[in-house]
């Protein structure tokens, strides 16, 4: 069974990393900049999900933490980036 | 390099089938990002990764730490309620940001929502106050 769980981890792990691979395609080829802020938001997200993933393989209570900076993080910019692509200026 | 602990046999079997799920879905939602033909299309892919695929794991996270420690451990509540309240709010001002470009360059941005095509010389005044 310790098998079975360390395979369906690194299943997991390649997963998240092919993930991360398409959103930076997407980011750097992305026609528009919207398209380029979509896929900093999902690359973000991937990367949340590969902190995770890392705990559970590790058994860490530590990257639990990492990944809640990196879902806050994630809002606020990407918040940011929107408002600035619509307005032009982030703070009106 | 400490690897995974021991689990009993249905905590193992449960948390594995989550995280095979949830790396499928997230795999899956990225794919249509990366596929997919337009900017209003691609928006629909990353919305199951971030909720489908992270709930995936994040319940397989707290199944995971509670058999292992044998107390209750739920602090991945805090993530999961953080993502499921601000993807909504992250794709709606993407979305606003896209519309509002779209109709600054002059693309034809409400045609694709409606079923048939409007005439569209004199209602693009009108559309455009629609959408701001």
């Amino acid at each position: 069974m310790t098998l079975l769980l360390e395979l369906a981890i690194g299943f997991l792990l390649v997963c998240v990393v092919l993930s991360m691979l398409f959103c930076t395609v997407r980011l750097l080829i992305g026609p528009s900049a919207q398209d380029r802020v979509l896929a900093l938001d999902t690359l973000w997200m991937c990367c949340m999900l590969l902190a995770l993933a890392l705990g559970i393989r590790f058994g860490s209570d530590i990257y639990f933490d990492a990944a809640l900076i990196i879902a806050l993080l994630s809002f606020v910019s990407t918040i940011a980036l929107a408002k600035f692509l619509m307005r032009g200026e982030i703070i009106e | 390099m400490n690897g995974v602990e021991t689990l009993p046999a249905w905590a193992a079997l449960v948390v594995a089938l989550l995280l095979i799920l949830g790396g499928c879905i997230i795999l899956i939602g990225t794919l249509g990002l990366m596929r997919l033909s337009d900017f209003y299309q691609r928006i629909h892919g990353p919305a199951i990764t971030i909720t489908l695929g992270a709930g995936c794991v994040l319940i397989a996270s707290m199944i995971y730490f509670t058999v292992l420690q044998s107390r209750l451990v739920i602090h991945e509540l805090l993530i999961s309620a953080f993502v499921l309240l601000t993807a909504p709010v992250v794709a709606m001002m993407i979305m606003r940001a896209a519309v509002y470009r779209d109709l600054r360059a002059g693309k034809p941005v409400w045609d694709r929502f409606q079923t048939k095509p409007a005439p569209s010389s004199k209602k693009h005044g009108d559309d455009k106050a629609q959408g701001l």
